[in-house]
């Protein structure tokens, strides 16, 4: 058991966190229109910060605050680092699409900066309620941000969808909480896994207060059959947004999920089996259905949404055979976290340039895109390769490492539906690749020359984006050749929620 | 000496793949120059593989200039373990050269040549890191990264085929063929897992070939896991092989890729599928692969007669030599598949020899194309008279292919059948009657498109460059070397041979 303290000092980044929020909130008051660029730099240069505070005052420190609501620990640190690093890479995607498309541009960085406060504290709570207010902050945040492109229709809808799914999938969770409550009275993790653990009576109540609460999650990573909001909602909030969506707030779930089993489930053995199995169900439909409806779709993001599904399928497989005695899956869970968002942050970086080019995003835009923009081309091309899981990419490794930890597991079943379902997301990765290499430049909207429609495709991207493609790009083959140096850090992370 | 030996295998991968990418950083736009870069490094990894080869101590045997780094230690225990043995000296060998003809004949890509070569020297970095992997996770990715740039490749590089009344697409050959490799390579992922699982139960975790083949020769990898396991690597590697009924990718594969794709694919590539079912699959789970052959065999056989009855009624060019390659893959399963140590000894020879004609062959005919735009036999006619020099070299591997004495492919095929008529007669009966439907094609082809008078069209036509004729003559002299005098490959291989359990 880690010490308990109250030890305030340990929240610093938090604190900071938040400051660095409204911060950028009051500036925005001052600053002039046209300047209001400063306000992404401030946020960067603020996040750069927090992560140094981050790794100086919490390495290797293990502890408990508040009775053991919030941990301190390697698994948060690591996490923390992560997402205060996507936070930064997600501001250098945004910053040419919120000046030139969006309006009121010190919100977006605000809020922006918000979610990652909550994606932070989801990563360290260790009690149901706290997780739960962790995790309202960021989808509030994000319930603004789906609407931040005010005069689009789409985007309205897809924040109003959002919100009711949002809402009411908070209230399950919630109802669950309260269920689990009443039956066991802890909400604290540990405590969860000892009642689970003791209770010879099983009383239903708890049963579906459990089950309530992992319904709760679901919605969030968007597992099929709770998966319907998410393409509507990708295909309508801004780019940035979707691209946020998908990497950030899925990965924050998944962090709090790790916990959640690793603490309040695995320990509690005998009834942890008896999960798994949903686990299982629940991975294998997921990854089924996410691949397969991918292929019927003409438009990237919605493309990109099921293919996310179809990665949220392959994360539960890992997530179905965490253990207490092997260290493999929850090291392959953070492994395949990881390898994922770097990927898809290449993805997105390189669409958003194309659209805050041309301001398209049908697949068969992407037409002679190698032609016009190579590097664009190439950039795009690795990170497909690598959602589909083919060497040297990220993609390779971090599906060997987590489909070799299911099969490990005893399992092997379900890492076989988990790489006959990559082998369709690698059709529909491949019909992208097709239209950016092999297909002609398709002729304009208004039946002229393509490039004299779209004037700005003959230009570079912006550096902002050039530095998130190229950066992403040489981090996607170094954690698909050499991850040693990740998987030490991970394993480090692991060992903190080890039983 | 022994520093060479240190790095020679990491130089062997490490070659074309800093080849590729350097080159991606060249200037774009410069044809010649990026051609001549990539016939460079062509060249330096075919004086390395040269140098390997000759170095390999065959009165020694087993694996030579061993290396291991740690890669992930801990539970996985993922080691880059490379190292060399008789089975993939003579592969390493192929490769090269057949990268390096590859590379000079492609001096006609002019359309985004800084790509192509990127993509090729990546296949070929692949497929020498499978032929030197000795661990799983390693020959693995290898495998992958193989088949990996083939779609661009043919994709974007290659060529439609119009039959009149549909047209066989460059795309529709690409993706067939990715599907397909692909699939195979999901049944070889399960298999991998499989192994690695079974060996964490018994308390000895590991990708490491040697590691698992240690589990197999003291009989605790349990023979009924083994027979389940073996026909995932056998479908799985054999897919890529051309193994029938998984060998349909292999004619349009072939057809749509640009001739340098085309020459590796069905020279090398398809060998790495034979090469894994002998390293994975004889090696690890000898049981297994005793229990299997007889179905293996049965389709070697029928890959040989299917695979020349298909060539026979082509009218493509290209298809005939692609349903060739299947049928050739055919002996190189049959000869695995008779665990008789001649039977296996003539498959690996077989690979090689194969390897060298089918590549020889598709540069010709890649020539031939480039020339007259069409590879239809009933349109072209008479090309003697105009290409003296492709059709003399083009008769060569077609007599190569249909096994004439003192050419490579005799000895090869000679001691399949020798091996396949030691343990299973009427099959070995079969197969040479496959080698005189092999002979019909062969001479239905070469008589068609080369012989009789030369129409009005062809009266322009000259023969090939000096380059593809120069690769061609480099071909030819080798497959009649090898022909001559087998004994510099079969000393090694049998080396090789010898250290497969079960055979």
């Amino acid at each position: 058991m880690s010490p308990l303290s109250d030890n305030l000092e340990l929240l610093t980044p938090e604190f900071a966190l938040a400051g660095l929020a409204f911060l950028v909130f009051a500036l925005d008051l001052f600053l002039p229109e046209g300047k209001k660029r400063l306000l992404a730099f401030v946020s960067i240069v603020g996040l750069i910060a927090v992560v140094v505070v981050s790794l100086v005052m919490l390495w290797d420190e293990e502890e408990s605050l508040y009775n053991g609501l919030l941990a301190v620990d390697a698994f948060a640190l690591f996490f923390k680092v992560f997402f205060l690093g996507m936070g930064i890479a997600i501001i250098l995607m945004s910053m040419d699409f919120v000046e030139n498309r969006l309006k009121h541009q010190g919100e977006f960085y605000g809020l922006l900066l918000f979610s990652i406060l909550g994606m932070n504290v989801m990563a360290q709570s260790r009690e149901l309620l706290t997780a739960y207010i962790a995790l309202e902050l960021l989808t509030f945040s994000l319930y603004v941000l789906a609407a931040y492109a005010k005069d689009s229709d789409k985007s309205n809808e897809s924040a109003l969808k959002y919100i009711i799914v949002g809402a009411v999938s908070s209230a399950i969770l919630l109802y669950g909480v309260s269920m689990v409550y009443s039956t066991l009275g802890v909400t604290k993790f540990d405590d969860i896994a000892i009642g689970l653990a003791q209770a010879t009576n099983v009383s239903p109540a708890l049963w579906v207060g459990v089950g309530l609460i992992l319904v709760g999650l679901m919605f969030k990573i968007s597992a099929v059959p709770f998966h319907m909001w998410a393409p509507d909602v990708y295909e309508g909030a801004p780019y940035p947004v979707t691209a946020y969506l998908a990497i950030g707030s899925k990965a924050a779930a998944f962090a709090l999920i790790l916990r959640f089993v690793l603490e309040g489930f695995v320990p509690a053995a005998e009834r942890w089996e008896q999960w798994q199995l949903v686990f299982a169900v629940l991975a294998t439909v997921t990854m089924l259905v996410g691949n397969l409806v991918a292929l019927a779709q003409k438009n990237l993001k919605r493309l990109l949404a099921y293919s996310s599904i179809g990665h949220a399928g392959f994360l539960l497989a890992g997530i179905t055979v965490l253990s207490a005695t092997s260290d493999l899956p929850s090291n392959g869970v953070m492994f395949y976290l990881v390898g994922y968002s770097i990927t898809n942050l290449v993805v997105f970086a390189a669409l958003i340039s194309f659209f805050n080019m041309t301001g398209k995003e049908e697949i068969t835009d992407l037409g002679g895109l190698a032609d016009h923009q190579p590097f664009l081309a190439a950039c795009l091309g690795m990170g497909l390769f690598s959602l589909a899981g083919l060497p040297i990419f990220a993609g390779f490794t971090m599906k060997f490492y987590l489909f070799t930890a299911v099969a490990n597991e005893g399992f092997l079943w379900l890492a076989g539906v988990a790489i006959f379902s990559s082998l369709i997301g690698l059709y529909y990765y491949l019909n992208v690749l097709r239209q950016i290499y092999i297909e002609p430049t398709p002729t304009g909207d208004n039946g002229g020359d393509w490039l004299e429609e779209n004037p700005m495709l003959a230009e570079r991207p912006s550096w902002s984006l050039i530095t998130v493609l190229a950066s992403g790009a040489a981090a996607m083959i170094w954690l698909g050749v050499y991850p040693k140096p990740l998987i030490d850090a991970i394993e480090a992370a692991s060992r903190a929620l080890m039983p | 000496m022994n520093d060479f030996d240190d790095v020679a295998m990491l130089l062997l991968i490490v070659v074309p793949l800093a080849g590729s990418l350097s080159m991606m950083f060249m200037p774009g736009g410069q044809t010649r120059e990026t051609w001549y870069f990539a016939i460079f490094i062509a060249a330096v990894s075919l004086v390395l593989s040269l140098v390997i080869f000759i170095n390999y101590d065959y009165n020694q045997g087993g694996f030579q200039y061993t290396v291991s780094y740690e890669w992930l230690p801990g539970p996985l225990d993922i080691n880059l373990s490379l190292g060399l043995d008789g089975i993939s000296a003579p592969m390493i060998l192929l490769n090269g050269i057949v990268l390096l003809g590859g590379v000079l004949v492609s001096q006609t890509i002019n359309y985004r040549p800084r790509e192509f070569f990127v993509l090729l020297f990546a296949l070929a970095a692949g497929v020498y890191g499978v032929f030197v992997a000795r661990d799983l996770f390693f020959l693995f990715f290898f495998y992958e990264l193989a088949v990996l740039p083939m779609y661009l490749l043919i994709g974007v590089w290659g060529s439609s085929t119009d039959f009149g009344t549909f047209l066989r697409t460059k795309e529709y050959g690409a993706m067939k063929l990715l599907i397909f490799l692909v699939a195979g390579s999901i049944l070889v992922w399960i298999g991998i897992l499989a192994l690695y699982a079974e060996s964490a139960d018994l308390g000895a975790a590991t990708f490491s070939l040697e590691g698992l083949g240690q589990l197999a020769e003291s009989g605790q990898l349990d023979a009924d896991f083994q027979k389940w396991v073996f026909p995932l690597f056998m479908v799985g590697f054999g897919a890529l092989a051309g193994l029938w009924p998984f060998h349909t990718w292999s004619p349009d594969g072939h057809v749509a890729a640009p001739t340098a794709v085309s020459m590796l694919h069905a020279g090398v590539l398809m060998k790495l599928g034979a090469y894994g079912i002998i390293r994975v699959g004889m090696f690890i789970l000898p049981e297994g692969a005793d229990a299997w052959m007889p179905v293996l065999i049965t389709l070697g056989c029928v890959n040989v007669i299917y695979g020349a009855m298909s060539a026979m009624s082509q009218n493509d060019l290209k298809y005939i030599i692609g349903y060739s390659s299947v049928s050739h893959m055919g002996y190189v399963l049959m000869g695995i598949a008779t665990l008789d140590n001649i039977g296996v000894g003539g498959a690996i020879l077989q690979m090689f020899a194969h390897g060298l004609m089918t590549a020889l062959m598709f540069l010709l005919v890649g020539s031939i194309y480039q020339k007259t735009h069409t590879r239809d036999i009933n349109v072209l006619n008479g090309l003697a008279s105009r290409m003296p020099v492709n059709t003399f070299f083009f008769a060569i591997a077609g007599l190569a292919s249909l096994g004439l004495p003192g050419l490579s492919g005799f000895i090869a095929e000679f001691m399949v059948f020798t091996g396949t008529f030691r343990t299973y007669m009427p099959l070995g009966i079969l197969a040479i009657i496959g080698a005189a439907l092999t002979a019909i094609y062969i001479l239905r082809l070469l008589a068609r498109t080369f012989m009789g008078e030369a129409d009005e069209r062809w009266a322009d036509l000259t023969d090939s460059s000096p380059v593809e004729l120069s690769v061609g003559a480099a071909f030819v002299a080798i497959i009649i070397f090898v022909g001559v005098w087998p004994d510099p490959l079969l000393r090694v291989i049998n080396v090789g041979v010898q250290t497969i359990p079960g055979v």
